[in-house]
């Protein structure tokens, strides 16, 4: 029971951090009708960003700070310099496009920080468990992650649906010609979008950081996680991408967690423990199948919003 | 009257020259590394050939193509381990998968368009690769070495690598001219209709999906092909190969030489490949430059070096 109540935030919080990462996508995605294959590499160099600027202030929350203020502008003038050219571009050279910026991430970053991975310690004021429930201790960052998550999701449900800028957003979400008619600053919108996307997928890396070892091509398997969320959730949609994310932090965490045994009620001990490392990585990828097969657009199509 | 002497029909017959006597020029001058790097390349370009069947000519992006190269691969790798070494079983089994394969996720994934179509071909992709992770007895994740490359009977020797460069080439034409002949049929002007007007072709009374679902099969167990290949020449198989980002690589191959051209993918890979080597032998950080030049050629030579030559061709 206990246990459950453990591997049940893990995967909270593992489905919170997701969430972070495929806001962004969905965001840009929905909007801007753009796959961004980058989108890992800015979740990388988030974390990489922490390691650094915390190593440099002897500061946990100063370098977490500058960190985030450092990815977000990444992103930004990665807008301004390349990704605006290939709006309206068809979604290969998209595909394309960011997946050689990718294979420049990834090199620029060994070059600068080399081949061997990074940690990031975490302040002792965050290594103390916490008692959640009587008996039930779990560690503080890993709450504090859940926390932070929480509060950007709501504050990103806030400036989406109350503001007028998340008006402008949900607009372009479902007709990007017509925002433009009505003398709306596309390109700026854009612009601020894809640095609130950027910023998003740096916080989920740095926040990722003192788990993790932080290491070149982190962001190459979380990413491909954050697209089967998006289209399980609905292409644009940030609630269909909170659902989808919690949903497969969820099934991902307690299928790695109790498959093994799960599998051992039913088969031989030796084959259960063959099978399940495989089965439980397959999981979502079977569960965005299935939806994709029954739904092809998803749970939550933002277009019926 | 079409004229057929112009700047990339030239070029296509001086490339496919060039490869053709390539072992003559390597045993002239003793460079053994260029016939090993070639054999690579051509593999390659099979395999982006067989992409480019659908992406170019079909309009589906698979973005799980390397998942062909590894059913392929391991086909070949687990019937080796397991002491089967024929060619003549190992190679027919290894098509077989492949297509086995391409029909099970076609079917599920031609239900789906655009952007989710190329994230579910990739979701089934990386499926395919957790699958070989799990397969402890054949290496898991660390891999599996093939100690016996494919015999057959004594009509090939696939260690001599004069012969398996042959074969390999062999496989590319092969290839190239299936899918030619595949593109100009009945067959395939309907899959190409079915690209540009789906509606259209199904008034008219075809069924679209069967047509893009048989060539979405050829594709794949083309594909395939190129991953037993590949396995007789690293001598080695690993789910690493079939990582998603291979798919990518795959998919600039076909990109950079260009889309819906019949020898697009072969000029593309042969470009890419060497210049991933020439880079690398200039600096450990070839990406560093790669990947810039990758976006450049997205934003500046759409249609790939193919279009670049119809460009240059029409003055």
């Amino acid at each position: 029971m206990l246990v459950l109540v453990e591997q049940s935030l893990n995967g909270l919080q593992f489905g919170l951090l997701l969430f972070l990462l495929a806001a962004g996508l969905t965001l840009v995605f929905g909007i801007m009708d753009f796959v961004n294959l980058a989108h890992g590499s800015l979740y990388m160099m988030g974390a990489y960003f922490a390691a650094t600027f915390v190593a440099w202030t002897n500061s946990f929350v100063l370098g977490i700070l500058l960190a985030l203020g450092a990815t977000l502008l990444l992103g930004i003038l990665l807008e301004f310099i390349a990704l605006r050219h290939l709006y309206g571009r068809d979604h290969l050279d998209q595909v394309l496009a960011t997946f050689g910026l990718i294979l420049f991430f990834n090199d620029a970053v060994r070059l600068i920080w080399g081949p061997a991975g990074l940690s990031l310690p975490l302040p002792a004021w965050l290594t103390v468990p916490v008692q959640i429930v009587p008996g039930v201790f779990y560690p503080a960052y890993r709450l504090s992650i859940i926390v932070v998550a929480l509060a950007v999701a709501a504050l990103l449900y806030i400036v989406v649906m109350r503001t007028r800028i998340g008006m402008l957003i949900r607009a372009g979400a479902s007709n990007r010609e017509m925002i433009g008619a009505l003398g709306i600053n596309i390109k700026l919108l854009f612009t601020l979008v894809f640095g609130l996307g950027a910023a998003l997928a740096g916080l989920a890396g740095l926040m990722q950081a003192p788990i993790l070892t932080v290491q070149i091509g982190m962001g190459e398997n979380i990413l491909i996680l954050a697209f089967v969320i998006i289209v399980i959730g609905g292409i644009g949609s940030i609630r269909g991408a909170f659902m989808a994310a919690i949903f497969v932090g969820m099934i991902d965490t307690l299928g790695r967690a109790f498959l093994p045994d799960l599998l051992r009620t039913v088969l031989s001990s030796a084959a259960a423990s063959t099978a399940a490392p495989a089965l439980s990585s397959m999981l979502i990828y079977l569960l965005m199948a299935i939806v994709l097969v029954v739904r092809p657009e998803g749970l939550f199509p933002a277009a019926k919003r | 009257m079409k004229s057929y002497i112009n700047a990339r029909s030239v070029i296509v017959v001086l490339v496919a020259l060039g490869l053709v006597l390539l072992p003559a020029y390597s045993a002239l001058t003793g460079d053994i590394f260029i016939l090993t790097l070639f054999t690579r390349i051509v593999i390659f370009a099979l395999a982006a050939a067989s992409l480019n069947l659908i992406m170019g000519y079909g309009g589906m992006m698979s973005f799980g193509h390397a998942a062909y190269l590894g059913i392929g691969g391991y086909a070949v790798g687990i019937l080796a381990h397991e002491g089967i070494g024929s060619g003549f079983i190992q190679w027919p089994v290894a098509l077989a998968v492949s297509a086995l394969y391409a029909l099970v996720i076609g079917a599920l994934s031609l239900r789906t368009r655009g952007v989710y179509f190329i994230m579910i071909t990739l979701a089934f992709a990386q499926m395919a690769y957790y699958i070989a992770s799990g397969l402890s007895r054949y290496g898991g994740d660390d891999g599996l070495t093939i100690y016996k490359r494919s015999t057959f009977g004594g009509l090939i020797d696939l260690s001599n690598r004069v012969q398996f460069y042959y074969l390999c080439l062999f496989c590319l034409f092969g290839g190239v001219f299936l899918i030619w002949r595949i593109v100009n049929s009945r067959f395939g002007l309907v899959v190409q209709g079915v690209r540009s007007n789906e509606q259209r072709m199904q008034a008219i009374g075809f069924h679209a999906n069967r047509y893009r679902l048989v060539c979405f099969v050829i594709s794949g167990t083309i594909c395939g092909l190129a991953g037993a290949l590949l396995a007789n020449n690293t001598d080695f198989i690993s789910p690493a190969g079939m990582y998603w980002t291979r798919s990518g690589e795959l998919m600039v191959m076909v990109v950079f030489g260009g889309m819906g051209s019949l020898f697009g993918p072969v000029l593309g890979t042969i470009v890419f490949l060497l210049l991933e080597e020439l880079l690398s032998q200039f600096t450990e950080y070839w990406a560093l430059i790669m990947g810039p030049l990758l976006l450049l050629i997205v934003l500046f030579a759409r249609g790939g070096i193919m279009g670049l030559l119809g460009r240059f061709s029409r003055g």
